[in-house]
């Protein structure tokens, strides 16, 4: 059944990401870790960090990861995870596989028409939202902690946050490089 | 026949392998291998190819290996394509799922990973502003993102649902109310 719910989940998620791989992690985090509960905060965090680390795009990551996550956590072996991966996988690809073949058998005249034009007007900010809503959902206690809980963790995770923000954002420091030092502070920090 | 689908494959296979940060880091790459080397597309039909693979659903780099893959060898030559480019990525990440979890416990990665939580938390909220600035958001269109991510964030609406009214609230304003600017806010 798991399966089953995998593969809807990560077909529906292909067939509705809009605005590239950011755009689809407002949908992959409603999904995997508020309706299913297949991932915790956490874990979704730690696989945007790897995705980031690794080749490859943000969506096929995330898929490949959270396929086999869940499996496991459902409380199944290696194998089973393995095929909850291809499974979660190979739905993400299947919308772009059908759409694509679709678009350059017979669609291509219609691409440019003002209907679909006009459709886009649409998506473009509701997608911006969706990652703005993507970040609202991340900072929470499980990757922030809390200032009661523990005041030292929350600060310092405040101060990398916005380190990051303007490392990236206004220096143009690279995101994996910004990784590394995030990493490096945990570890002296936060150990 | 059987040499281009295993030379598509291979090509796009080392697309995905060489392509850190995602998708658009794709672009200079796909070029290279697809529009230089090979002449499997021409300049012109690239772009458009990024504009199409850009505004549909879906990942990126696989809308785009698809293009040129059934452009080359219809079905078969499309499938060869985007198994090429989501392998590499889907063997990396199956690895690490396969070991992380032993080493999740482990205090050393626990610390690094909670230095590097709030990091990509900021990953995801920079691309937001610049996101905003090319939808090109002004005074009347200010609201939608803001409503839509309140709908998700504080209601825990679906995120699909506000795709698909969004974008059916575009075609209607395209289609009836473009004229009109300030009938636009009855869309959403």
């Amino acid at each position: 059944m798991i399966f089953l719910y995998l593969f809807i989940t990560f077909f529906e998620i292909g067939l509705f990401g809009f605005g590239g791989g950011y755009g689809m992690l407002s949908l992959i985090q409603h999904e995997t870790v508020e309706h299913y509960h297949w991932l915790s905060t956490a874990e979704f965090t730690d696989i945007v960090a790897i995705s980031q680390m690794t080749p490859g795009p943000i969506g096929i990551n995330s898929a490949t990861y959270c396929g086999y996550t869940a499996i496991q956590n459902a409380g199944y072996g290696h194998l089973m995870g393995i095929l909850g991966s291809i499974t979660a996988t190979f739905a993400l690809v299947l919308p772009s596989l059908i759409l694509m073949i679709l678009i350059s058998k017979m669609f291509m005249k219609y691409m440019n028409t003002s209907l679909v034009q006009s459709v886009f007007t649409g998506l473009r900010p509701a997608v911006v939202g969706l990652l703005a809503a993507a970040t609202l959902l991340l900072c929470n206690r499980e990757n922030f902690s809390t200032p009661i809980e523990n005041p030292w963790q929350f600060w310092i995770s405040v101060a990398l946050f916005a380190a990051t923000a303007f490392g990236t954002g206004y220096l143009k420091i690279n995101p994996i490089r910004m990784i590394c030092y995030a990493g490096f502070a945990g570890l002296l920090l936060l150990y | 026949m059987n040499n281009i689908y295993w030379e598509s494959f291979k090509t796009f296979f080392k697309i995905g392998i060489f392509t850190l940060g995602g998708g658009y880091a794709m672009i200079p790459l796909i070029e290279e291998e697809v529009v230089n080397k090979k002449k499997w597309v021409s300049k012109d039909e690239m772009l458009d190819l990024i504009a199409i693979a850009q505004s549909c659903p879906g990942v990126f780099a696989i809308n785009i290996a698809t293009f040129i893959g059934y452009k080359l060898n219809k079905v078969r030559g499309a499938i060869a394509t985007a198994l090429g480019t989501a392998l590499p990525s889907f063997l990396i990440i199956l690895a690490i799922a396969i070991f992380f979890k032993q080493f999740e416990d482990n205090k050393v990665v626990a610390a690094i990973f909670r230095g590097i939580r709030p990091a990509v938390v900021a990953l995801i909220a920079v691309p937001t502003f610049r996101l905003g600035q090319r939808a090109k958001l002004n005074w009347f269109t200010f609201w939608i993102p803001v409503v839509c991510a309140l709908a998700i964030w504080a209601l825990g609406v679906s995120p699909i649902y506000i795709i698909i009214i969004a974008g059916v609230a575009g075609y209607i304003y395209g289609r009836f109310v473009q004229d009109d600017k300030d009938t636009s806010k009855q869309g959403v």
